[in-house]
């Protein structure tokens, strides 16, 4: 049963402040396996154990009828010092 | 081993439907022989990993990625106990109730859950598995000048 990107979004914003998203299906557009990225000031103080189990308990449903499901969650500050990391990686060659 | 255990009590029904309410929490859906199995093998090794397929043929790039990385922090097997859910369907439905986890591959250190693979490579990324796997004796520490990380 296929899921679609729009049912994860609406699910996931719902209940968190969400500044960044990324949904990446890579069961190649069958809806199966699903990669995300979560950007959230809801994320704050908790565990990425904690962040996970949030995640996953919102997504429930959906993710039930996947056969693959992974996620990274980040702070905003957390996503922009990434950001930042990674930028200047780049220019590091 | 766990599937013959698991496969006494399934003459049963195993997984009792709930009555329930809109919104309360499904917690009693294993029954209490599983639970207890469940358990008992959590506590029964310093590490257990529920996984497909096992370590020297993983079924799943994740569960893969994470006997992977048991094995560079040189996790060893004396320490660890492996489950394939693939070979007993009953534990690989059981245990995500029992963990409250929904995906394959598990990750149990002394009893306590740790994580799927994505918690796992997070943790090997910044040296808490490392730190994790030392404070419970399942590798001994590392010698600070053994432990050079290799550089970009």
């Amino acid at each position: 049963m296929p899921v679609s990107q729009t049912d994860l979004e609406i699910a996931l914003k719902n209940v968190l402040n969400v500044s960044h998203l990324e949904i990446t299906d890579t069961s190649s557009g069958c809806g199966e396996n699903y990669s995300i990225v979560i950007v959230s000031a809801s994320f704050e103080g908790k565990t990425t154990l904690a962040r996970h189990r949030l995640v996953n308990e919102l997504l429930k449903d959906q993710i039930a009828q996947m056969h693959a499901f992974s996620q990274k969650t980040y702070t905003p500050k957390q996503w922009s010092d990434l950001q930042a990391k990674e930028a200047a990686d780049a220019t590091m060659t | 081993m766990f599937s013959r255990a698991l496969q006494s009590s399934t003459r049963r029904a195993v997984l009792r439907p709930a009555r329930v309410a809109p919104g309360m929490v499904l917690r009693r859906l294993l029954s209490d022989d599983i639970r207890q199995k469940l358990d008992t093998a959590v506590h029964a090794h310093p590490l257990v990993l529920f996984m497909k397929g096992e370590p020297a043929a993983p079924q799943c790039g994740f569960s893969r990625a994470v006997v992977q990385i048991l094995d560079i922090h040189g996790v060893p097997e004396s320490k660890m106990q492996t489950y394939d859910v693939l070979q007993d369907q009953q534990l690989r439905e059981s245990i995500k109730e029992f963990s409250q986890w929904p995906t394959i591959p598990q990750l149990y250190v002394n009893g306590e859950f740790v994580g799927g693979c994505d918690i796992v490579l997070e943790m090997h990324q910044n040296g808490k598995l490392e730190e994790l796997l030392e404070k419970n004796n399942i590798i001994e520490p590392v010698a600070a000048e053994a432990a050079a990380p290799s550089s970009a």
